[in-house]
């Protein structure tokens, strides 16, 4: 099976470990991975301040680059979450794009967050590996209420998590218990700079429940809330440490 | 009514954070009911269903909205009622105050209605000479405070009970320092009795008006509907036209959804039904346009027509949670108010669908399916478009597109970025413009990235093949 590799801008240049566990862990459950070297950013963070006229072009470079892969997998729900949900009016206006919409059409059902691979795709039940921690998963919310990879808990559902599926067959990994179970990190995008008070309070409050919960490692299948998380518990200096989820199921050891 | 002044919600939201305790204490409030509505919403399995059926009974009612308001009008009138038709703000507060002059009115009675907070129509009857007294207990705080609410269905959750003893020892005369619940509700209790039996009109809001009986229902916690409309002779009822819902048979699945989605109980203490006016009196409906009728022409937006104001996505906002219903300086405030009140004036209130994650949990706590984040998502295009965004954020936008436009000049600017980062000191780094840095670290910066430890892993594997 081959599969087209989307790494984001961000976990490009500043969490490469992620995206080599992205690998190790697809090419271990035998999937032909490739990265297209061309590739940058789905144009979400553009999309989400409002300017869609920044956005369209890296779209439109998104669909082009990756059109001729079967499957398109990223270890990002919320990158995945632009692309499935918020890529269509790009591609709506006439002439020549049209047949990029066409592109886009078929691409959008083939693309898919790495958890969501895994569990639906490839059908993986369990991961060999053994992590003996303390571990509080961190429900993203575009993975969670965008993707669906789990039940929310505002909703009258049965119980489910994708990222917890897989995480819970490792041998001696245990989860914490979360008073709230899926509250916002509040860092979304550049809310964490223009809304720099309520985004670093959110975190607190995160973090704090985390504590009281016991959290050893703390994981989500999201980089960009671990990276608003870690920067608050690093500059605290809280002892709490923070793995993607693709780290935890690709063998990584805690970081120090 | 048009704000002339610009808000800023992440000023006033950090303003407000910045008494941390209190913070802490608002939050575990609103959280506390958005705990008890997720019990009572799980309480019912067909809870979900519910709230598909009543997306779909708005829907269906919107866009049929013409048909069914004349519909409503003529069995309204049919009973007795006397039906009003205002297209903005100032219409419905001249109908209101014609017909309170008419009965020359010098105090009235008001039980909770957004939609007079939206048309300012306190303020303005109090121009006129007439007293206004909101008699719902957490508006009437917020009054005597000259305060705006805070929340649509919990006016003054902003407020401690000290300051509310404080308040009532001024006005009302309880004993200072006195902050017992039971003690201040009953002293409110007293006051506002006295409110009841001395004023001439009582003016409600509406919950649901039927089309098929031309009826309507209030529901209020605290009977105040029902005593402010049973004394008077006069009863005026003010609703935005979206209220309407088709049939009588539609309440049952509005009653259940709404109480248990507001404050997590089973069903309001008060449904009041109105079918006409009382023995020698009169009973009047303003239907109330004021900007309705083109959020109802909107493709992007109309889904927010179908708000049966419950708050519930202000409970379970996480920012609204964090920065209080005034940070908002709108009527309605939180993810419906960002929507509703940037479709009303968007230069004054182009911050606040800014003023979110775009977490989901409102779009999922609803209980009429408003898609309230993904409307929030379009909004920001909207102002995008109509040129409602700082030039900052732009002008960071099209630069990052620029370079992501290209993966040689990304690597490039990126590889910039990460050696600036690795090798300035830190004082450089960590400078009053860097807000991602006041309290949070920055990632450390590898030096190389996954593009190239994924090639040289590539050579490597071709080299030993």
């Amino acid at each position: 099976m081959r599969v087209g590799l989307f790494i984001p801008c961000y976990i490009d240049q500043f969490y490469p470990d992620v995206g080599l566990a992205t690998v190790d862990l697809l090419e271990g459950l035998g999937v032909e991975v490739e990265f297209p070297a061309a590739q940058t950013c789905c144009g979400q963070p553009m999309a989400n301040t409002g300017c869609n006229d920044s956005a369209q072009p890296l779209a439109r470079r998104f669909v082009e680059i990756f059109a001729e892969y079967p499957y398109v997998v990223a270890p990002s729900g919320s990158c995945v979450a632009m692309v499935r949900h918020h890529y269509d009016h790009f591609f709506h206006d006439s002439g020549s794009t049209s047949q990029l919409r066409e592109k886009y059409l078929q691409l959008r059902d083939r693309t898919f967050e790495l958890c969501e691979f895994l569990v639906d795709v490839l059908k993986v039940d369990r991961i060999d590996g053994r992590f003996p921690h303390r571990v509080g998963l961190h429900q993203s919310c575009h993975g969670l209420r965008e993707l669906r990879m789990g039940s929310s808990s505002e909703r009258v559902e049965c119980d489910f998590s994708k990222p917890a599926q897989l995480l819970a067959t490792l041998e001696g990994l245990e989860f914490s218990q979360l008073q709230r179970q899926d509250e916002c990190c509040g860092f979304g995008g550049t809310f964490a700079v223009s809304e720099e008070a309520v985004s670093c309070r959110m975190g607190m409050d995160r973090i704090a429940d985390h504590e009281q919960a016991g959290t050893e490692v703390l994981t989500a299948a999201d980089m960009s809330c671990l990276m608003h998380l870690e920067g608050l518990l690093r500059r605290q200096r809280k002892p709490i440490r923070v793995m993607h989820v693709a780290q935890i199921l690709a063998g990584r050891a805690v970081p120090a | 009514m048009t704000q002339t002044h610009t808000a800023d919600h992440a000023e006033a939201a950090a303003k407000f954070l910045h008494n941390a305790s209190r913070a802490t204490w608002h939050d575990q409030s609103l959280w506390f009911v958005r705990a008890k509505r997720d019990k009572a919403a799980q309480s019912l399995p067909e809870w979900e269903a519910l709230r598909e059926r009543a997306s779909a009974i708005k829907m269906h009612t919107v866009t049929h909205l013409a048909d069914y308001l004349e519909q409503f009008a003529d069995r309204a009138a049919a009973r007795g009622i006397v039906v009003h038709w205002a297209p903005d703000a100032a219409a419905h507060n001249r109908i209101v105050l014609e017909i309170l002059q008419r009965h020359q009115v010098g105090r009235v009675v008001k039980s909770k209605s957004m939609l007079t907070e939206e048309c300012h129509l306190n303020p303005y009857l109090e121009q006129h000479g007439i007293e206004v007294i909101d008699t719902d207990l957490g508006e009437r705080i917020v009054q005597l405070r000259h305060e705006p609410p805070s929340h649509i269905v919990l006016p003054a959750i902003h407020i401690k009970k000290e300051e509310v003893g404080e308040l009532f020892h001024k006005h009302l005369g309880t004993e200072a320092g006195a902050s017992d619940p039971n003690y201040l509700t009953e002293a409110a209790r007293g006051h506002l009795r006295e409110m009841f039996l001395t004023a001439q009109a009582g003016i409600t809001g509406v919950n649901f008006a039927i089309a098929e009986t031309g009826g309507f229902v209030v529901c209020t916690n605290e009977g105040n509907a029902d005593l402010g409309t049973s004394l008077p002779k006069v009863h005026i009822a003010c609703m935005g036209i979206e209220k309407l819902i088709p049939r009588a048979a539609d309440l049952g699945v509005f009653l259940r959804l709404l109480a248990r989605s507001a404050t997590g109980q089973p069903i309001t203490t008060y449904s009041s039904h109105f079918h006409g006016p009382i023995a020698g009196g009169e009973m009047h409906v303003v239907l109330v346009d004021n900007g309705r009728s083109d959020i109802l022409g909107s493709d992007d937006f109309r889904r927010s027509l179908s708000c049966i104001r419950c708050g519930a996505c202000m409970n379970t906002c996480p920012v609204y949670r964090r920065s209080g219903g005034h940070s908002y300086s709108a009527t309605i405030p939180g993810p419906i108010g960002s929507i509703l009140s940037p479709l009303r004036d968007a230069a004054a209130h182009h911050s606040l669908p800014f003023a979110c994650t775009l977490c989901g949990s409102c779009t999922d706590v609803c209980p009429v399916k408003i898609d309230l984040h993904h409307e929030l998502f379009t909004m920001r295009s909207e102002l995008g478009r109509a040129g409602q965004i700082p030039w900052s954020k732009r002008w960071s936008m099209s630069l990052a597109s620029w370079a992501m436009q290209s993966a040689t000049r990304f690597n490039w600017l990126g590889g910039l970025a990460r050696t600036a980062l690795r090798w300035l000191p830190r004082f450089f780094i960590y400078n009053p413009l860097n807000a991602w840095g006041r309290h949070r670290e920055l990632p450390p910066a590898p030096a190389t990235t996954f593009r190239q430890q994924y090639a040289q892993r590539k050579r490597q594997q071709t080299k030993s093949s």
